[in-house]
């Protein structure tokens, strides 16, 4: 199997594509880096010149604007100039292949490229072509197919270590589509990275993917038994158009079985705190008594993902090109 | 004209011949084996030394992209020659599919044209290929479709299988059907277990082809058709057909070389040389398919040919087209099989030689006196490794790019006419 793309030959963080197979020590680094940028969102001056003269391009080939307004804000505080292109109406809808067009953004100086793809493993594509023909560039994985979303596991790991301090001893529950979630998967592996002892997966058969056990997780079924005495809750979001077919009768029963009601959360541990993703539907995967409770730090995701994703892209931009 | 090929090792599968000598072609035919016929004279000789001599390949699945790409079968025969392929079996998956008279007379005539292998043109079994009229498979027949074929899936509806078995069973012709319940295999992309899982690939599910073998052989018991199931990937397919068999179902079955080799962890990061139809599987799927060769349940190896374009392969995984450019790779990955499970020269050569043209109801892949001179003289030592340069196919792209390989052709002959010489 060929090495880690995502390492350049130090061991440094070229590209960040998948908190899988990331080393941990790379993972706390990103986590002790983005704690520097936090208090930087409260000063006066929220710039830090980290990333000055850099052009990053967020290339959303799938639309999400909540995604790439968080990095851009990540990048223009690190004074780069940043160029959004909404890809699914440009180029390729004229027909240029997807490495065309890498090629052509690379001719325009690009530094660094913020990937968002409805195909798993698209960003692999990019940044394997970008070693070859531009060894400089960065890649980031801003959520790919069912993949991966590794800033958001990042973020969520920034979360639960603000609240929880130590990763050895927590049981963390993610609920509800593991199977078509990027942000899962990440979390699984951030999750297993970090050594947290109790990673579970919650939800209908239909809804969970093959393996989960080999990725280190204990699988529930039930709602109850899954988030007995967690730490941590994450909520996934159910797409719309999941909610009715054949992987699940209606929106109605699965908030009857999968959605979490403040009688659930009794059922974790007390001072559990539940995340999500965003953006909510509420009365589907969470009650808005949950939501707007004193258990989420939903909010405040949002708030560390800006820093996380600071962080990133600041070490990325630090290390040394890839060949 | 009279050929002698000279100290060889002659390996004939289907006798189980596997000794040091010469071997005499005349007027396209073999003429002698281990020694010359009386008064032979050979108007060109060719040294085998150190070289096996053995029935040329016949390939039971290789695209050669006719019709639909101008030109294209003429390269692909280089290919075929090169890799020491006498025989291919061309499925009906072109564009447009094989579905008329007219389409399939076009194809041998370019073939003919091309001097390369023989074609033996596999006629779709319903009009374009959508599993839904049946196409005039007897008229095909008689144009020179040696079967009848469902490409990707079996059809949707199993009332128009069951048809096509009955109608196929009159007229005695044999139907080659992938195990492959659409419905179930959906639109996924990897084979579903922990690698998709862990990648995030939708997946296509064992039962889609335990489902499908289960039909076929259902509906087989009813009909009494004859099928040859293609390209298994599982464990519990080979399963399946190993019991069919045992029953006495007119069933045999080939496997593509890279699932005798190759495994979902293969894919590494979303490597799309490894995107093939079907999926890979796991090591247990592997082993079981390399148990299936020993054993029989799996009469033949084929190469899975398909000469994809960089345009068609260097895209995220899930929408790069599945296949890989395999004719000049089937031989030595043949000998590396055979190797790696210490099983003799005669029986692997056996998968892709002998047992292959069986299948077909040819009369070649046989080294006997009086056959058909499709012959290939092969060094099994030599070192070649797969690179772009190396490979003569237009289709470059492949899960062994890179690798070095052992074994390759150095004449390969078809009726007794010298068609490719190693350089």
């Amino acid at each position: 199997m060929a090495s880690n793309p995502q390492l350049n030959r130090h061991g440094e963080l070229h590209h960040l594509l998948s908190i899988d197979g990331l080393p941990r020590p790379v993972v706390e680094r990103i986590l002790t880096t983005a704690d520097s940028f936090i208090n930087i969102a409260e000063r006066e001056v929220k710039n830090v010149p980290l990333l000055r003269g850099k052009s990053v391009f967020n290339l959303f080939f799938e639309n999400s604007t909540r995604t790439r307004t968080t990095f851009e804000i990540a990048a223009r505080r690190l004074s780069a100039d940043v160029f959004n292109l909404d890809i699914t109406r440009s180029s390729t809808a004229k027909g240029e292949s997807l490495l065309d067009t890498i090629d052509n953004l690379t001719a325009m100086q690009a530094d660094m490229f913020v990937v968002r793809h409805a195909t798993s493993g698209a960003p692999y594509l990019i940044a394997r072509h970008a070693s070859e023909s531009a060894p400089h560039v960065h890649v980031i994985n801003a959520g790919d197919g069912r993949h991966a979303h590794p800033t958001q596991g990042l973020l969520d790991m920034y979360t639960i270590r603000h609240y929880k301090k130590d990763f050895s001893n927590l049981t963390v529950a993610i609920v509800g589509d593991i199977l078509h979630s990027r942000v899962a998967r990440s979390d699984i592996h951030a999750l297993t990275t970090l050594g947290v002892p109790d990673v579970r997966a919650v939800g209908p058969l239909t809804l969970l993917p093959a393996g989960l056990e080999q990725m280190g997780v204990r699988v529930f079924t039930k709602l109850d038994e899954g988030i007995r005495g967690a730490d941590v809750i994450i909520m996934l979001r159910l797409q719309n158009e999941r909610m009715r077919g054949a992987l699940l009768p209606s929106a109605q029963e699965y908030f009857a079985h999968y959605g979490l009601t403040p009688e659930r959360l009794a059922h974790a541990k007390p001072g559990a705190i539940v995340m999500h993703p965003g953006p909510m539907n509420r009365g589907v995967e969470i009650d808005s008594r949950v939501a707007d409770g004193s258990a989420a730090v939903i909010l405040p995701q949002v708030t560390f993902g800006i820093a996380v994703r600071m962080a990133v892209m600041s070490i990325v931009a630090s290390s040394a090109r890839m060949q | 004209m009279n050929v002698a090929i000279v100290n060889g090792r002659i390996v004939d599968p289907a006798s189980a011949h596997d000794a040091q000598g010469g071997l005499y072609i005349a007027n396209g035919r073999i003429a002698g084996i281990g020694r010359a016929p009386e008064g032979f004279r050979a108007d060109r000789t060719l040294e085998a030394r150190g070289a096996v001599v053995a029935p040329g390949l016949v390939d039971l699945c290789a695209r050669l992209r006719e019709p639909g790409s101008e030109g294209a079968l003429k390269v692909e025969m280089r290919a075929a020659l090169a890799g020491g392929v006498t025989g291919v079996v061309c499925p009906p998956d072109t564009d447009p599919p094989l579905d008329e008279p007219g389409l399939v007379r076009m194809l041998r005539q370019r073939s003919r044209e091309a001097a390369g292998a023989r074609t033996y043109p596999l006629g779709a079994l319903t009009v374009q290929l959508k599993g839904e009229v049946l196409a005039e498979i007897q008229t095909l027949a008689e144009t020179g479709c040696v079967a009848f074929m469902q490409t990707r899936s079996l059809p949707h509806d199993n009332g128009s299988l069951l048809q096509a078995m009955r109608y196929a069973r009159t007229f005695n012709l044999p139907l080659w059907l992938r195990p492959v319940e659409d419905t179930l295999a959906g639109s996924g992309v990897a084979a579903a277990g922990p690698v998709a899982g862990r990648l995030g690939l939708p997946s296509i599910p064992v039962v889609a082809e335990t489902v499908a073998l289960h039909t076929i052989f259902e509906l087989q018991r009813a009909t009494g058709a004859r099928v040859h199931v293609c390209r298994l990937s599982s464990a519990a397919g080979v399963e399946l057909v190993r019991r069919a068999k045992a029953e006495g179902l007119p069933v045999t079955a080939d496997v593509a070389i890279h699932h005798v080799h190759l495994i979902d962890v293969d894919i590494g990061y979303f490597d799309p040389n490894f995107r093939l139809d079907p999926p890979l599987r796991s090591q247990r799927d592997r082993e079981a398919i390399v148990a299936g060769l020993a054993d029989g349940t799996i009469d033949a190896i084929c190469s899975d040919h398909a000469p994809l374009s960089l345009e068609e392969k260097l895209l995220p995984f899930g929408e790069a087209e599945p296949g890989a450019t395999a004719l000049e790779t089937l031989l030595p990955l043949t000998l590396k099989w055979a190797t790696e499970n210490r099983i003799a020269l005669p029986a692997a050569l056996a998968k892709v030689t002998s047992r292959a043209a069986e299948i077909l109801g040819e009369d070649t892949g046989r080294l006997a006196l009086g056959a058909k001179a499709d012959v290939v003289v092969f060094d099994p030592e030599a070192h070649w490794r797969v690179t772009p340069e190396n490979l003569r196919s237009a289709g470059k792209c492949t899960p062994y790019a890179g690798y070095e390989l052992q074994g390759r052709a150095r004449f390969t002959l078809v009726g007794g006419d010298v068609r490719h010489e190693a350089e």
